[in-house]
């Protein structure tokens, strides 16, 4: 049965990963009773999409869609967001960080403008409020340090946090799914994806992204080092330059402090070139995470993605 | 040098190559994974510049290559590794996947989870003290999680002059056990992490050593091989009804290949029931396939209307699994909890979760000298040992010596829900049922 030169059965790093996403998505799918998938349509909750629809094809994938949307947005976002929904015919379902704040949920601090922090109790009041038990989220572990330690299946107990130290074993591709009412787990089937693989990943699928990835023209200013897109979010300071440069978005999150990368970059292939010679990682383009050492892992306790 | 930062994307068809890092605080395990990336240029300015930052507040000055692995705030405090920490890096030939796990005793629950899914474990000595219990203890676990590949890496030799006498020796002190250890294929080199010798620049330093380098041997070291291809396993996972009027009557099992190949029209057996049938066709999002390998994910639709659930495995008619309540495993104890024959545990086999009990320790390997012992019928924490198990329905495994998925479980804590034990399940003194054998046919 095996006579076949071994070529034949030959497997790439992209197929490798594919099909353990896969794997992830049918286990959470088996194994709990409401998940969801939380998608941005950003170009890792897009992966994340065709990933779900390969899973369960050709039935429809078993979860509604999820996102918290921080008010903070670019238009382009919430526009591809809505029409890929639309087109899988999936249950998208938003919820805001704007009413959130309104009901008390979420509580801003002063002076702090992006609202990166606030999507973390409007998030837990949505898993709430549906009654959710497992989020499926396109974090990778190459984002950031403390992501490196976290598990695939990520257990958060009743108040949505997350513990370092006390992470279940993950062994093999043997996930522990294992629940008490009330509990949850976040779900990371990119967990071994590099920034890399997702733009090989969305060349090999052909996926469409939103325009904001590729070189456009846009009026920017410069803050800690980095391009940030002039918008009625970020008060100006007096005489701050704002020139109009060719830039793209590495990664999106809230307009205020989503550092653009200036680029010619026109195309996917393109995009492959550029990040091949890259010489900062994606998460440096995000103002958030510069503050402190243990930024992200402070953040991620208190339960965020 | 193959390492050398190309322009060019890598191509889409590279290889994957999963490894474990195993050493103690010192052998400067985190500064040999900081140097991996730091010369494969997978290290971005803003990473080191987030180093220099804390190693001017902490005012030690020099930027710390180990900083770059030792994520959590608990640890940079300490100075020491706590959990597994994976990392990532590519050259143009292959993607690299590094489970960075500590290696104290009491880390041996970490180690075991960063090898169960290693193609190769990296082991450290330092070239100063040769070979210790430690490295024994990290060989034996490589052996016994079943990790094809061993690279041996004598690190510090830049303080002891780069001596080859040093290294001939640690190399033959390392062979003297290496022969009882599964792993067939063991490789050796002499290196400093600190100083960036043979790991991925040739040392200068070493014009005794022909070998490769460090990053030559990960990106040549044959794995194809490391796949078992011989046995065809398809747990299923899920079962696909779309239940509409386009796919009316399509039943898919969706599962990832565990290990075989299969091809439409094989006739297969679903275990543990025993029911046949034969396979209609291997549905993928693309379309349909007629071969299917490990370790794909796919959905495999059979001819015959057979009750087929999560939790059965399908296998070649030809080529059947042991089924059986009893079962003799390796458990590794991972809880503060210690082992309880008197409670019954979750076991999950793959997709199939049973219940069950553990009946009889029936001995404890000492971590330190490797020999048996006798367990007072528990194990705590960080434990290995051979138990007796038996499940409340039957589960159709193979041993883990023969594949590394249908071989392997983990024990839940029915309470707590925790996962306490990783089972590696052993060769049944009884062969599998012939295929011709009909006692397990409905």
């Amino acid at each position: 049965m095996t006579q076949a030169p071994i070529e034949t059965y030959s497997f790439s790093h992209l197929q490798a990963l594919e099909s353990e996403a896969i794997h992830i998505m049918r286990e959470v799918a088996a194994e709990f009773e409401r998940p969801v998938l939380l998608f941005s349509g950003g170009k890792d909750s897009i992966c994340l999409l065709r990933l779900a629809e390969k899973a369960f094809h050709p039935a429809r994938f078993p979860f509604p869609l999820l996102n918290i949307d921080t008010g903070h947005n670019f238009p382009e976002l919430l526009d591809f967001r809505d029409r890929r929904a639309a087109e899988l015919k999936a249950k998208l379902i938003v919820r805001t960080v704007e009413d959130a704040i309104a009901q008390g949920i979420a509580q801003p601090v002063p002076g702090e403008t992006s609202r990166n922090r606030l999507q973390i109790p409007t998030l837990l009041a949505a898993l709430e409020e549906f009654r959710f038990d497992a989020a499926i989220g396109g974090a990778r572990r190459d984002e950031e340090k403390s992501r490196a330690k976290e598990r695939i299946f990520s257990f958060r107990d009743a108040f949505g946090q997350w513990d370092p130290k006390s992470q279940r074993p993950e062994l093999w591709n043997i996930y522990n799914g294992r629940i008490h009412p009330g509990e949850n787990m976040r779900v990371f089937p990119l967990s071994n994806w590099t920034e890399m693989d997702v733009w090989q990943y969305i060349a090999r699928e052909q996926l469409d992204l939103p325009t904001i990835y590729f070189s456009h023209p846009r009026q920017v200013v410069r803050r800690d080092n980095q391009w940030l897109p002039v918008s009625d979010l970020l008060p100006l300071k007096p005489n701050e330059d704002t020139p109009t440069l060719q830039v793209r978005v590495r990664t999106i999150g809230d307009i205020s402090c989503t550092g653009c990368i200036e680029s010619e970059a026109k195309t996917v292939d393109d995009i492959i070139h550029e990040i091949a010679a890259a010489r900062v990682t994606e998460r440096g383009s995000r103002a958030d995470d510069k503050r402190s050492e243990a930024a992200m892992e402070d953040r991620k306790k208190e339960g965020y993605f | 040098m193959t390492t050398t930062p190309s322009p060019q994307p890598a191509p889409a068809r590279i290889e994957l190559l999963r490894f474990t890092t195993a050493g103690s605080v010192d052998d400067g395990k985190s500064t040999l994974i900081g140097r991996l990336l730091h010369d494969s240029k997978s290290i971005f300015e803003d990473q080191l510049e987030a180093l220099q930052r804390s190693s001017d507040l902490t005012g030690g000055g020099e930027v710390n290559l180990a900083n770059l692995t030792d994520g959590l705030r608990a640890e940079r405090e300490q100075g020491i590794t706590i959990d597994v920490a994976y990392r990532y890096f590519a050259t143009p030939r292959r993607k690299f996947i590094v489970a960075d796990t500590p290696g104290h005793v009491q880390y041996t629950r970490n180690m075991v989870t960063g090898a169960s899914t290693a193609n190769l474990a990296v082991i450290l000595i330092d070239a100063r003290k040769g070979v210790i219990e430690q490295t024994r203890r990290h060989a034996y676990l490589a052996s016994l999680l079943g990790i094809p590949h061993l690279l041996v890496c004598v690190n510090k030799m830049d303080l002891v002059d780069y001596r080859q006498d040093v290294f001939d020796q640690i190399e033959a002190d390392f062979a003297d056990f290496g022969t009882r250890l599964r792993t067939q294929d063991i490789t050796f080199i002499p290196v400093s992490a600190l100083k960036g010798d043979n790991i991925v620049e040739r040392s200068r330093h070493m014009d005794w050593y022909e070998g490769p380098t460090l990053i030559n041997h990960l990106e040549e070291v044959y794995i194809a091989n490391d796949r078992n291809l011989a046995d065809g396993r398809l747990p299923v996972q899920y079962v696909i009804r779309p239940q509409t009027t386009e796919h009316h009557d399509f039943r898919g099992f969706a599962g990832q290949l565990a290990g075989g190949v299969f091809r439409v029209g094989d006739e297969v057996a679903v275990l543990p029931s025993g029911r046949r049938s034969r396979i209609k066709g291997l549905h993928t999002l693309e379309g349909p396939i007629e071969l299917a390998y490990a370790p794909m994910s796919v959905a495999m639709l059979l001819e015959d209307e057979i009750d087929i659930s999560r939790g059965d495995l399908i296998v070649p008619a030809s080529n059947l699994t042991h089924i059986d309540t009893q079962l003799d495993a390796m458990l590794c104890w991972m809880d503060d909890q210690p082992l309880n024959k008197a409670r019954k545990y979750i076991l999950k086999h793959n997709t199939h979760t049973v219940r069950c009990m553990v009946r009889n320790v029936r001995h404890r390997v000492n971590i330190e000298t490797l020999g048996e012992e006798d367990a007072n019928g528990t194990l705590a924490l960080n434990e290995i040992g051979r138990c007796a198990l038996r499940t409340t329905s039957p589960l159709a495994f193979d041993s883990y010596q023969r594949n590394r998925q249908t071989g392997a479980f983990i024990l839940i804590d029915e309470v707590s829900n925790l996962t306490v034990a990783a089972g590696l399940i052993q060769e049944p003194s009884k062969p599998p049922p012939a295929p011709e054998f009909d006692e397990y046919v409905i």
